[in-house]
C-alpha cells in the first residue's frame, strides 16, 4: 500500500482518479439540486420518478440518455477541433480542483502561487468555448463564441482584481495560507479569540466582485448570453450532441463548484470554522460553504433576465474594474497603516 | 410604473419573491397518480347512443372536418297493427367517429336532433397508432356510461 | 459622418474611397422559420454586422391554412369552429367580430344576457392572451420563472372559460343570435341550455383576485427588475406616427401614446355599462408594451369583476331559424383584440356560407413595423422586440 503511495506516478493517478469521481458526483449533485430549486422557485415539482424518491436518479438518467446519442459532428465542421473543444473545457475546470484545499491537509498540490494558478487554470474553459463555437460551422455558435470571448476579457481583470484584495490582506497567494490568514485571530473579547473571514474584513465589495465576475466567467444568468437559448439558439453549444454535450454540460456545473469553492475558500474561510476541528471537519465546512454559494447562484438565475452583450461589457469597465481598483487601493492602505 | 430608487432593489424584490415560492406549497397535478377532474362540460370525447341514431346524417353532414363515417340501410319492420302496413326504419350499420381529425368543436352533438350524441369529458384514449384514433360504434357506446349529468345554472 | 453621408460621399469619389473603418463582409443570418424565440415559424432573414442588424426582411406564410378560402366552403355556423383557431392564445375573442358581423348582415338583436356572456369571456380571453405575453417577454429576455407564475394563474381563467363553453383554448361558444343555446329540436334532459354554471361568479372573483395578485408579482419579479429595465427601456422605439402609419392596433399602439381603442370607440359589445381605462404608454419602447399589458390585464379584470356582477337575467339567444342564411350585402366588423384590431369583411351572396371572407388580424399589421423598426438594432434587442410585439403565427398567416 505504502509502496503505491510513495511512488509519485501511481499517487497522481490516484489523485486524479479521486479528483475526477468526487467532481463527477458534485455536478451530479448540483444538477440535481438546480432542477428541483428551479422547478420548486416555479411552483412546480420537477424531477420525480426517476429513482424511486424525490427523482434524486434524474441527473443519472439524463447522462445516461445523452450517452446513449449519436455523436453529431456536423460536415463542414473543424472535426478536430470540433472534437476537441469539450475536453479542453472539462479539463480546465478539473485542473481548478487542484488547489482547492478541504482540510489543511486534505489538498492535491498546496501551490505557492495557488490562487494565481486557479485563475488561470479556469479562464482555459474559454478556449474551449471559443473551439466549439469556431469549429461548429454555424453562425449561432460562432456569434456565441465570440460572446464567450468578449466576456472572458472583460470579466477575467475584475475578478483577478477583487482577488488581489485578499492576496494583500492575507499575505500570500497559497489557498491553504489564505485559509490560515483568516482562522488567525483579529481580536479578542474576552478571552475568546474571534477570527473573521474576509468577507467581514472590509472584503466584502471584493466578495461581490468576484461573485458577479464568477457568474460571467461561468456564462450563468444574467451573464448567460454566450448560451442565451431564446437568441442564439444554443450559442456555441447548438451543435453538440451525445457525450460531447455531457462533458460541456458537466463542465458547466463543475465549473460552478470550482468557483463556488475559491469563493468561499478566498473570502468566507474556506474550511475553517470557528470551534470545529478543521482537519476532520474541514471537507464539510467547505462543502457547507459551497453550497450556500451554489445555491445563490441558482437563485440568481431563476430569477433574473439577462442582460445585453454590450451592457455587460460597459458593467465591467465602468463600474467593476474601477471598483476593484479602488478595493485594491484601500486594502493596502490599511495594509500599510495599521 | 416603478421609479428609479436604490438600485438592485428591484433584483432583491425578485429574489424575495422566488424565495418565497421555494417554500410555498408547489400546484403540479402528478397526472398519472392523481387526476385532474374535468369540468361537466369539457369537451373531452363524443359518446354515441346508437339506439336513438336515426341514420339522419346531419352530424356528418355538418361536421367542418368530415370526421364522422356513418353507414345504414332500411329494414322492414313488421307493421304496428294487424293489417297496417309494414314500416322502414333506418338502422345503423357502421359509426365511426376519427378522432385523429376531429377538432373538438361539438356541431354533430349540437345539430343531432334525436339526441343520439353527447360530450363526454373523458380524456384518456390517447393512442401509439394513429388509425386506433378512429372509434367505431361499441367504443362511442362505452363512452356512453361517462356522460355526467349536465351542472347546475347559477340562479 | 453617418452611414448615408458616407455612401453619398463615396458615391461622388468612387476612386478615392476612404474607409474608416474595417471592412468586414456582411453575415446573412437566418433566423427562423425553426427559432425558439419566433413564436412559431416567423422567419427573419437578416443581413447583420457582427451583432448589428443591417436589413431585415421577414417571411411569412409558414403556417398559411386558409382560412379565407376555407371559409368560402363552409356554412356560417361551421366558420364558427374554425375562427377561433386563428388566433389560439385568445380564442373566445377571435369569435366575437365574426358574429357581431354576421348578426348585423342578418338584422338580429342579441339578448343582453348573452352579450353580457360574450363580454365576460372576452375579457377572461384578453387576460390569459396577456399573461401569456407577460410570461413569454421576460422569458425571451432569459428569465424563466415569470412564465410558470403567470400561466398559474392563467390556468385559473381557462378553467372558468372551461366551465362555461367546455373547451379551453378553442370555447366555439357563440352563436349566431346569442351564445350556445339549447340543442336542436326534440332536446331532453341532457343538453340543456348552456347557462354560466353554478358557482360561476364566485369562482371568477376570486380568479380576478389571483389575476391582480400575479400581476403585482410580475411588477416585483419583471417590471421593476433592473436589468428588465435596462433591455427594454429606449429599446424598438415606435413613434405615434410610425405606429399610425404602419397600421399598428391594440396595446401595441397604446404604447406609443395613441388612446385609440375599439371597445370606447364602438358598440360591438356593451363595454359603455362598465368602468375602466384606456392605458396608454409615453415612449413606446419594449417596456412601455411590458406595462400597458400589464396594466391592461388588471383593467380587464375590474370589467370582469362589474359584468360579472351587474349580468342581467334573460334569454341567451335571440329568434334565428334553424337554416342560417345571410342577406346579400356586405359588412366590416372590428373589434379589440388582445392582439390589437381584428376586424371580419363578410361579402354574402345570400348562402348558407360567405361569398368571400377577409380577416384582418392584429398580428399580421403589427408585423410590417419589423423590417423599418429592426434596421440597426442588435440582435438581442431584436429578441426584445420580437416579444414585446406580441404575435401569433398562426394570427400572422391564418
Amino acid at each position: 500500500m505504502s509502496a503505491i503511495l510513495d511512488n509519485f506516478w501511481s499517487l497522481l493517478a490516484l489523485k486524479i482518479l479521486l479528483i475526477t469521481g468526487v467532481m463527477m458526483t458534485v455536478s451530479l449533485v448540483i444538477i440535481f439540486a438546480e432542477l428541483k430549486i428551479s422547478a420548486h422557485m416555479q411552483s412546480r415539482v420537477g424531477p420525480y420518478f426517476a429513482g424511486g424518491r424525490y427523482g434524486w436518479a434524474q441527473p443519472l438518467a439524463d447522462g445516461l440518455k445523452f450517452i446513449q446519442k449519436e455523436d453529431l459532428v456536423p460536415a463542414d465542421a473543424d472535426r478536430p477541433v470540433f472534437k476537441f473543444a469539450p475536453m479542453v473545457v472539462l479539463a480546465g475546470t478539473l485542473a481548478v480542483f487542484v488547489i482547492v484545499p478541504f482540510s489543511p491537509d486534505l489538498v492535491v498540490r498546496n501551490l505557492d502561487l495557488g490562487v494565481f494558478y486557479a485563475l488561470a487554470a479556469g479562464s482555459i474553459g474559454t478556449v474551449g468555448v471559443l473551439m466549439a463555437g469556431w469549429s461548429s460551422a454555424n453562425k449561432y455558435s460562432l456569434m456565441g463564441g465570440l460572446r464567450a470571448a468578449a466576456q472572458l476579457i472583460a470579466y477575467e481583470l475584475p475578478l483577478v482584481l477583487a482577488v488581489v484584495g485578499v492576496v494583500i490582506q492575507a499575505g500570500t497567494m497559497s489557498m491553504v495560507g489564505i485559509v490560515e490568514a483568516q482562522a488567525a485571530p483579529v481580536f479578542h473579547l474576552g478571552d475568546t479569540a474571534i477570527s473573521l473571514p474576509y468577507i467581514f474584513q472590509g472584503q466584502f465589495i471584493g466578495f461581490i466582485i468576484f461573485m458577479i465576475a464568477a457568474l460571467a466567467e461561468l456564462n450563468r444568468t444574467p451573464f448567460d448570453m454566450p448560451i442565451a437559448e431564446s437568441e442564439l439558439v444554443m450559442g456555441y453549444l447548438t451543435e453538440y450532441s451525445g457525450i460531447r454535450f455531457t462533458m460541456f454540460f458537466l463542465g458547466e456545473y463543475a465549473g460552478i463548484f470550482a468557483m463556488s469553492a475559491i469563493a468561499s475558500t478566498l473570502f468566507l474561510g474556506g474550511y475553517y470554522f470557528p470551534g470545529l476541528d478543521s482537519a476532520t471537519f474541514g471537507p464539510l465546512v467547505l462543502m457547507g460553504k459551497v453550497g450556500l454559494l451554489v445555491f445563490l447562484i441558482i437563485w440568481l438565475r431563476w430569477t433574473l433576465p439577462r442582460l445585453r452583450e454590450d451592457q455587460l461589457q460597459s458593467f465591467a469597465w465602468k463600474w467593476l474594474i474601477p471598483l476593484a481598483l479602488v478595493n485594491i487601493a484601500v486594502t493596502a492602505t490599511f495594509k500599510v497603516v495599521f | 410604473m416603478a421609479t428609479r430608487s436604490v438600485p438592485g432593489l428591484g433584483i432583491v424584490k425578485g429574489m424575495r419573491l422566488t424565495l418565497k415560492t421555494l417554500f410555498t406549497k408547489t400546484s403540479t397535478i402528478h397526472y398519472p397518480l392523481e387526476k385532474e377532474v374535468p369540468v361537466p362540460r369539457a369537451r373531452g370525447v363524443i359518446a354515441l347512443d346508437a339506439d336513438a341514431c336515426t341514420v339522419c346524417m346531419l352530424c356528418a353532414r355538418e361536421c367542418p372536418d368530415w370526421c364522422i363515417y356513418i353507414e345504414g340501410h332500411k329494414e322492414m319492420q313488421p307493421p304496428s297493427k294487424e293489417g297496417g302496413r309494414p314500416r322502414s326504419r333506418a338502422t345503423l350499420d357502421r359509426f365511426d367517429l376519427d378522432y385523429a381529425l376531429c377538432m373538438y368543436c361539438g356541431i354533430c352533438v349540437e345539430v343531432c336532433p334525436f339526441d343520439a350524441l353527447f360530450w363526454s369529458p373523458e380524456y384518456e384514449y390517447s393512442e401509439m397508432n394513429i388509425t386506433s384514433m378512429l372509434h367505431d360504434q361499441e367504443r362511442l357506446g362505452v363512452w356512453l356510461e361517462t356522460v355526467p349529468d349536465p351542472p347546475a345554472l347559477e340562479s | 459622418m453617418t452611414t448615408a453621408d458616407r455612401q453619398t460621399l463615396s458615391m461622388h469619389h468612387s476612386e478615392v474611397q476612404v474607409s474608416v473603418e474595417l471592412q468586414t463582409p456582411d453575415m446573412t443570418l437566418n433566423l427562423g422559420p425553426q427559432h425558439p424565440s419566433t413564436h412559431g415559424v416567423l422567419r427573419l432573414v437578416a443581413r447583420v454586422d457582427g451583432e448589428v442588424i443591417k436589413e431585415l426582411e421577414p417571411v411569412v406564410g409558414y403556417m398559411h391554412r386558409g382560412y379565407e378560402k376555407l371559409a368560402e366552403v363552409r356554412t356560417y355556423p361551421q366558420i364558427t369552429a374554425l375562427v377561433n383557431r386563428i388566433d389560439w392564445v385568445s380564442g373566445f375573442a377571435n369569435e366575437i367580430p365574426f358574429m357581431v358581423a354576421t348578426e348585423r348582415l342578418m338584422d338580429i338583436e342579441v339578448p343582453e344576457r348573452a352579450q353580457y356572456i360574450r363580454l365576460i369571456l372576452t375579457e377572461m380571453a384578453r387576460i390569459s392572451n396577456h399573461l401569456v405575453f407577460l410570461s413569454s417577454l421576460p422569458l425571451e429576455l432569459g428569465a424563466a420563472t415569470p412564465l410558470m407564475h403567470a400561466l398559474r394563474e392563467r390556468e385559473r381563467v381557462l378553467d372558468l372559460i372551461e366551465g362555461v363553453t367546455g373547451g379551453r383554448f378553442h370555447p366555439n361558444f357563440n352563436r349566431i343570435g346569442g351564445v350556445k343555446p339549447a340543442a336542436a329540436a326534440g332536446a331532453t334532459q341532457k343538453k340543456v341550455v348552456q347557462d354560466l354554471p353554478q358557482g360561476f361568479v364566485e369562482q371568477t372573483k376570486s380568479a380576478m383576485e389571483y389575476v391582480r395578485e400575479v400581476c403585482a408579482d410580475m411588477v416585483n419579479l419583471v417590471l421593476g427588475n433592473e436589468i428588465f429595465m435596462q433591455r427594454t427601456k429606449g429599446v424598438g422605439v415606435i413613434p405615434a406616427d410610425k405606429a399610425l402609419a404602419f397600421g399598428v392596433s391594440g396595446p401595441n399602439l397604446r404604447a406609443s401614446g395613441v388612446p385609440f381603442d375599439l371597445r370606447k370607440t364602438d358598440d360591438y359589445l356593451p363595454y359603455s355599462n362598465f368602468d375602466f381605462d384606456v392605458v396608454t404608454g409615453s415612449n413606446g419602447d419594449c417596456f412601455d408594451r411590458y406595462a400597458v399589458r400589464l396594466e391592461e390585464v388588471v383593467q380587464a379584470s375590474r370589467i370582469v369583476d362589474q359584468a360579472v356582477s351587474e349580468i342581467p337575467a334573460g334569454d341567451l339567444q335571440a329568434k334565428v331559424p334553424r337554416i342560417i342564411k345571410v342577406p346579400k350585402g356586405e359588412i366590416y366588423v372590428r373589434a379589440e383584440n388582445p392582439k390589437g384590431e381584428m376586424g371580419y369583411y363578410i361579402v354574402s351572396e345570400g348562402g348558407r356560407g360567405p361569398y368571400r371572407l377577409k380577416i384582418r388580424t392584429a398580428s399580421f399589421s403589427n408585423l410590417s413595423v419589423l423590417s423599418w423598426l429592426l434596421k440597426g438594432q442588435l440582435v438581442p434587442d431584436l429578441i426584445a422586440i420580437l416579444g414585446s410585439l406580441d404575435f401569433v403565427l398562426g394570427d400572422v398567416d391564418r
